[in-house]
């Protein structure tokens, strides 16, 4: 019993210093942020890595979601008689909660396990040492560039998820009961306000954030050579996907009280 | 060639301003423990400008660490590190980067970006530290290559070369802002006796070149008594005997003979 409680209090202790390193972490990411130089070619390469590359990836993971949906909220819609309801239920669900959320996962996996494996590889031959060692700050250069270009990035995602979710909603609903597009847009958006639309689509640069953080950290701090590297890919992704799904419970309650 | 080394603190990497046996770096009483572990324990040592300290010891001893602490890469749990008069303990990030400009660190497998070729890896602290335009940067860093003999090998990845190449390289880097201090991790490890006299004498050569104050962290006794003015010997955190490569060889000291035993 006494080693079952010895053992619960070592996790809590591990937790606590955990968040206290991040903290620390970013503290330091923050401080780089502004102070020159301002890194902007390693920013645009990031928005490269970041954005640019986990473009086919986010449209197949929305287009996939909206057919699903699509399938799926069919037959329970008719069940109730409200068919005609279904581009509206495929395109609020897709812009309200279901895209925000598959691209913070999407992203959350690829991105960060790239940033953990990277980080953690350069941490384990010591080239961020040899950054430092150059007088060059690399919470700058290495987390405050992925950072930003995680926060600036989600959002841009989350179009093309919402875009392609919706395409693949009406494919899926057009090959049973055909539809044209723009009648299926305007019977979707007619119950769809901006806000619903804003809201949802901002709140994944908290994602962003997270997910830049998270991976980071956990990519800097990587200790035990390969292995190290590959413990901190494993935990960026599932710490990052972790926190996604938590800021999302909480951003969803906080935007329902202040976007009713 | 115009070397647009813009900033002040480059101005002053200049060999002509420099007083030859004047002290560089001084440390006094230096302790670091990772956790329980005493890795130093009171290590004092003076190196003056120009000279070249070998620093010997078993693995695990601390010498890296040593040479961390001196650039601040770790911060060291009591004691003092001087360098050119300057205290580094409390310095802030700026200040400390100041002093890092002055010096050069070669790391002991090289830490080249391994996403970057050979000749973006030598022009990153130009790129990072100095206004030149990019053909004058171009220009250095082919000076630079060329004094390490790797000319041949600009666009390569460090992947697709050697150790002994990755040396080289990282020996370019460490000098690409005239640095006036110089820290060697083990520039010999893992080499082959031919590739390591040549590491051994561009060492020595730059060192002429340049007139700079080193620090040499090796295993290698034929590297220390190759291109060190003086020789510390360390174990269990603590310096043995400091003198003359000569010196050391000749102690009666049942520790330092053991340890040179083997070259004898």
């Amino acid at each position: 019993m006494e080693a079952t409680f010895t053992s619960f209090g070592n996790t809590i202790n591990r937790s606590l210093e955990w968040f206290g390193d991040l903290g620390s972490f970013s503290w330091k990411v923050a401080c780089a942020a502004f102070a020159r130089p301002f890194e902007l070619r390693e920013i645009v390469r990031q928005f490269d890595e970041i954005g640019s590359k986990s473009f086919p990836l986010v449209a197949l993971a929305g287009a996939a979601i909206g057919t699903v949906l699509a399938l799926e909220s069919r037959s329970s819609l008719a069940r109730f008689g409200a068919k005609s309801m279904l581009p509206a239920a495929i395109i609020y669900s897709i812009i309200h909660e279901m895209g925000p959320i598959v691209t913070g996962l999407v992203v959350a996996g690829r991105v960060g396990a790239g940033i953990g494996a990277e980080l953690g590889s350069m941490k384990v031959t010591e080239q961020i040492d040899a950054i430092e060692a150059s007088a060059v700050n690399p919470y700058k250069l290495l987390a405050f560039t992925r950072v930003l270009a995680c926060i600036v990035v989600l959002p841009l995602l989350t179009l093309v998820t919402d875009f392609c979710g919706v395409l693949g909603g009406w494919v899926a609903v057009t090959l049973s009961d055909p539809i044209s597009f723009h009648r299926f847009l305007n019977k979707g958006f007619s119950h769809v306000s901006f806000s619903d639309f804003l809201a949802p689509t901002f709140r994944t640069c908290a994602f962003g954030l997270i997910i830049g953080l998270v991976a980071c950290f956990q990519g800097m701090r990587t200790k035990g050579g390969t292995e190290g590297v590959g413990r901190s890919a494993t935990s960026s992704v599932v710490l990052s996907s972790l926190f996604v799904i938590l800021a999302d419970v909480i951003l969803v309650k906080l935007i329902l009280i202040f976007f009713p | 060639m115009k070397h647009s080394i813009a900033e002040s603190d480059l101005e002053s990497n200049r060999a002509a301003d420099r007083v030859p046996g004047e002290p560089v770096l001084v440390l006094r009483d230096v302790d670091k423990s990772f956790g329980a572990q005493h890795v130093l324990d009171g290590i004092s040592l003076t190196v003056g400008r120009g000279k070249t300290l070998a620093v010997l010891g078993r693995s695990g001893t601390g010498k890296s660490v040593l040479l961390k602490l001196i650039i601040g890469l770790e911060n060291m749990d009591s004691g003092s590190i001087s360098i050119q008069g300057q205290e580094i303990e409390g310095l802030a990030l700026k200040e400390m980067n100041r002093l890092r400009i002055k010096m050069g660190f070669l790391f002991q497998n090289a830490a080249l970006y391994d996403s970057l070729t050979v000749e973006q890896n030598v022009a990153f602290p130009l790129e990072r530290h100095t206004k030149m335009t990019a053909s004058e940067r171009s220009m250095r860093v082919e000076e630079l290559l060329s004094s390490v003999g790797m000319e041949q090998h600009l666009k390569k990845l460090p992947s697709d070369i050697s150790g002994g190449m990755q040396k080289r390289v990282g020996l370019a880097r460490a000098l690409a802002l005239q640095p006036e201090i110089l820290l060697l991790d083990e520039p010999t490890a893992g080499l082959d006796p031919i590739t390591s006299r040549e590491i051994d004498d561009l060492v020595l050569k730059l060192q002429k070149e340049h007139a700079l104050t080193s620090i040499v962290v090796t295993h290698d006794l034929q590297s220390a008594k190759t291109i060190a003015d003086s020789v510390a010997l360390l174990d269990k955190g603590k310096v043995v005997m400091q003198g003359t490569f000569q010196e050391l060889a000749e102690s009666k000291d049942d520790f330092v003979r053991e340890f040179f035993k083997r070259d004898s």
